[in-house]
């Protein structure tokens, strides 16, 4: 039986006080302890920024790249052995700006796994710059005048790029970030699952208690959990293209939700052959074991040397 | 004149050349004759001008040369070039044809020998349309002229092998190979074709009416014919590479391709990317996850995988091997031209100091054997691996032995099994060894956990700022240059080609071997005594061996296909000795035998300094 202490590492953390990025280490740790995956079965793969952190204190295979490209170098990893449990996490910067064209392609592939995107609005570690998320016309502490460019809705953009499972949660409720992390990991297929997140340094509009709807006179949170409404964005059967189709429109509708109330939970589903069973298609010996552990080196090339004499 | 021949078919892009070339150099070897064979095509798919040259010689050949025995042309632009066009780039080969040789074209130009402005050549009018026709006609298909009307190339083709009367039926062979399967019937019908031009050619200008002839050899062991990029895509599935990346890009994606074409033989998995970021960060993913793999690309790409290749250093990834098929630059520059200017490039992308290997193979049997080997070095010393070919190397074809791999062993390095990292509870992915190499685990091994990371680190992989740390990772990945620059032999590194003393040496790296090797004969034949150092190794680079033989030469002379002399400037840089003169060429276009010959010629004789070659 694995514990939580099997998956922390002894590394000092030095994320600021309160750092929404607590809550998503967390989750994580927990959700591999539910899970009881053993941690050298993992690979955690992160970008750069505060975020980029992350692996440092989980203790499983850790990789932490360069600032956008953590799915490119996970995808190189899963592809290679394809047994282990991949998870990505990166920041909304390192995501939906400098990586923003490696988050569309890594959709269209649908690899079985995870990514994780910190979702706070900032560029916290260069000091609080608006990162793509920030929505127009807002200023944070230290930006020297509101934005004057839209934000990108996460949600919506990984549903036209293609995620086969794409859910919201919130850093500082980690049971229900726990819960989600699961499903994702779970789901066959990649999956986003975008998590709101407070910079209590940098992001002084998305605070803990803006979430909380303190400034609303109905004092009413501002989350509520879209499988308490009776949504379901699961699609039962891909093959039916009109399903698929509605279920992806409701989820696009749903996901530009923004203001007093902000949906999270499960926006899509859908369950279709991943990128390793189309390779396997092509190349059935891959099903047979983790690529890596094929022996392919003594092949034999005289039939390519004949086909050219 | 009898097997020494050149051959040259030009038309516009989308004609077909590449076909009936490529059959008429397989025809060739079949007869027991050697070949070069090497084209030039616009950055255009359809329309703009391209030839391909064939050269055909009973021995060996190493090289084109720029004159034409033998001159196909398809259209009107390929004698006279694009001269009536607002922008021209260039003046047509009439001018190429050697004296006594020959043009094949299409009589319906109804052209006025006059306006070749050439009385010491053949013109071989051929009408192609009515002999297609003809041809058509044996199979019911004259009513679809338009659908086989590329089909002309192969009448061309009939008529060359009827003017150099060489054997039909090995044409018939190679023309059958291309069209196997549901193609067949369309194999029947260029036979067809092929015959018309070959009987119009023998019954109209006769049995003597062109001077140069082919005749067929006796057949030694087993040859192939091949080109830059398959050889480096065989060299990698002969070195279990598992991983291919690329973005589509002119000249390296043909290697890709080709690499895709064999997955479900080899089991090779194939990746195209979005981008050359990606591509390379993907590769270098599956290099840490255990699997050998690697990236193709040219200069563009290049420039984009900067970021990763640093990346790939500091955290001692074992590879990427990345093939870098050079090509004219900068930015976009001649896409489809061939040049050698991103030495120092390839030597210095990203910022920061990390170690690399860098390999120029000089041939297209070079390059197999120096990519099986950048990969056991990927691994070994656990950094990234570049290759510097070009566009030349890539799509040059020649007429080979097969590959030899007696002996070629795959060598993993410090790779740790589950065993191993059983009796070490402790594991540390970057631990301090003696050597600077750590013993590597993979994700999924049981008590290899460990942890990678861009920033600097320490012996476990997590981030560090301290100096003393910083000090000593920085020398430990430092010296596993000078490790690779002690273990890997001078053989691989360097060759010194000709007599081992001569007053002169050519010093060169990469595609211009051939051309050098064959210039340096017509040198000798002139009374100029020559012999050729080739640098193979750029990093770790072979610095005692190259000073020695630089210091024992009287002139030294630098042949490069760019327009400094990056290789002349790094012997500077790494031995102290200032190279004497240049022969340079940065016109796109690679150098001929005849210009080696020229460039050296006019040094020793005219007393130049340095000297720039277009033979364009």
């Amino acid at each position: 039986m694995l514990e939580l202490k099997n998956y922390r590492t002894q590394v000092h953390n030095d994320w600021c006080p309160g750092c929404g990025d607590f809550g998503i280490v967390n989750a994580i740790q927990m959700t591999l302890l539910e899970m009881q995956l053993e941690p050298h079965r993992i690979g955690l793969f992160s970008g750069i920024g505060c975020s980029g952190k992350t692996p440092h204190f989980v203790n499983a295979y850790g990789f932490h790249t360069l600032h956008g490209r953590v799915l490119p170098i996970a995808t190189g990893a899963k592809l290679a052995n394809p047994s282990l449990t991949v998870i990505a996490v990166g920041g909304d910067g390192d995501g939906l700006g400098i990586g923003a064209g490696h988050f569309v392609n890594t959709g269209r592939r649908n690899l079985d796994f995870t990514y994780v995107l910190h979702d706070n609005g900032v560029y916290g570690l260069t000091k609080g710059q608006a990162s793509p998320t920030l929505p127009k016309g807002l200023k944070t502490k230290s930006m020297p005048a509101p934005s004057i460019i839209e934000g990108i809705n996460p949600i919506a953009m990984a549903i036209a790029s293609g995620y086969t499972f794409v859910a919201r949660s919130y850093a500082l409720d980690v049971r229900h970030l726990k819960a989600t992390l699961r499903a994702a990991i779970e789901h066959r297929g990649s999956a986003f699952v975008d998590v709101l997140q407070t910079c209590p340094t940098y992001n002084d509009i998305n605070t803990k208690e803006w979430y909380a709807g303190d400034d609303l006179p109905s004092k009413a949170p501002r989350l509520y959990k879209l499988e308490e409404t009776g949504y379901d964005g699961r699609v039962t059967d891909p093959t039916v293209r009109d399903e698929a189709n509605s279920k992806k429109g409701n989820a696009l509708l749903k996901s530009f939700e923004w203001g007093e109330k902000i949906p999270i939970g499960v926006f899509f589903k859908m369950e279709v052959a991943t990128f390793e069973d189309q390779l396997a298609n092509r190349m059935p010996a891959l099903k047979e074991k983790p690529f890596v552990e094929h022996d392919i080196y003594s092949r034999d090339i005289s039939p390519l040397l004949d086909e050219l004499a | 004149m009898v097997n020494s021949f050149t051959w040259m078919i030009g038309g516009p892009q989308g004609s077909g050349i590449n076909s009936v070339a490529e059959n008429f150099a397989k025809a060739c070897i079949r007869g027991g004759l050697h070949v070069f064979a090497n084209i030039e095509y616009h950055s255009n798919i359809k329309g703009e001008h391209s030839y391909y040259r064939l050269r055909v010689d009973s021995r060996e050949l190493r090289s084109h040369v720029d004159w034409v025995d033998l001159l196909v042309a398809l259209d009107r632009e390929t004698m006279f070039g694009d001269l009536n066009k607002v922008h021209p780039t260039h003046r047509g080969h009439r001018h190429e044809v050697s004296p006594g040789g020959g043009i094949i074209y299409d009589s319906s130009l109804k052209l006025q020998p006059e306006s070749f402005g050439r009385d010491d050549i053949k013109l071989f009018p051929v009408p192609y349309m009515d002999l297609l026709i003809d041809a058509l006609k044996e199979f019911g298909k004259d009513k679809e002229l338009s659908k086989y009307q590329v089909m002309v190339n192969t009448i061309a083709l009939g008529a060359s092998i009827g003017l150099v009367d060489y054997d039909f039926d090995l044409a018939i062979e190679s023309i059958k190979e291309g069209f196997t399967g549901r193609k067949a019937a369309l194999g029947d019908l260029n036979i067809s074709a092929a015959r018309h031009g070959y009987d119009y050619a023998k019954k109209m200008f006769g049995q003597n009416a062109f001077p140069s002839r082919l005749r067929k050899q006796p057949l030694g062991a087993k040859r192939m014919m091949i080109r830059g990029v398959q050889s480096i895509a065989i060299g990698k599935l002969k070195a279990g590479c598992g991983f291919q990346t690329y973005y589509p890009i002119t000249p390296a994606t043909d290697e890709s391709e080709y690499l895709e074409s064999h997955q479900p033989d080899y089991n090779m998995i194939v990746v195209q990317a979005e981008d050359e970021i990606s591509a390379i960060n993907m590769a270098t993913g599956a290099a840490h996850a255990g699997l050998r793999s690697s990236t193709s690309t040219s200069g563009p790409g290049f420039s984009l995988m900067a970021e990763g290749l640093g990346w790939a250093g500091i955290t001692e990834a074992p590879g990427p091997v990345i093939i870098l098929w050079q090509r004219a630059g900068p930015a976009t520059g001649l896409p489809t031209r061939t040049e050698q200017a991103d030495l120092r490039f390839a030597l210095h992308a990203a910022h920061g100091e990390f170690p690399r290997i860098i390999i120029a193979p000089g041939d297209v049997a070079e390059c197999f054997y120096d990519t099986f080997d950048a990969f056991n070095y990927a691994e070994r010393y656990q950094v990234p691996v570049i290759i510097l070919a070009d566009k030349f190397l890539a799509s040059t074809y020649k007429d080979i032995p097969l590959f030899d791999t007696s002996g070629m062993k795959v060598d993993r390095g410090d790779l740790l099994q589950e065993a191993d990292l059983a009796k070490s509870p402790d594991y540390k992915r970057y631990q301090f060894t003696d050597l600077g190499i750590s013993p590597r685990a993979r994700p999924g091994l049981k008590g290899g956990v460990f942890w990678t990371t861009g920033d600097e680190h320490d012996e476990y992989g997590h981030i560090t700022e301290a100096a003393d740390l910083r000090v000593r990772m920085m020398t430990k990945r430092m010296n596993k240059i000078e490790l690779a620059g002690q273990v890997i032999p001078n053989s691989k590194k360097t060759a010194l080609h000709g007599p081992s003393s001569a007053p002169i040496t050519l010093v060169g790296w990469g595609s211009t071997k051939g051309a050098i090797l064959d210039g340096m004969e017509d040198l000798r034949g002139d009374g100029i005594e020559t012999n050729f150092l080739q640098i193979r190794y750029v990093n770790p680079f072979p610095t005692e061996f190259v000073q020695k033989i630089l210091s024992n030469s009287q002139r030294t002379v630098a042949i490069e296909n760019n327009y400094s002399g990056q290789m002349a400037g790094l012997i500077r840089e790494r031995t102290g000795i200032a190279v004497d003169n240049k022969v340079l060429k940065f016109d796109g276009r690679p150098f001929s035998q005849n210009e080696v010959y020229e460039g050296v010629k006019d040094i020793v004789r005219d007393g130049a300094k340095e000297v720039t070659l277009s033979h364009a």
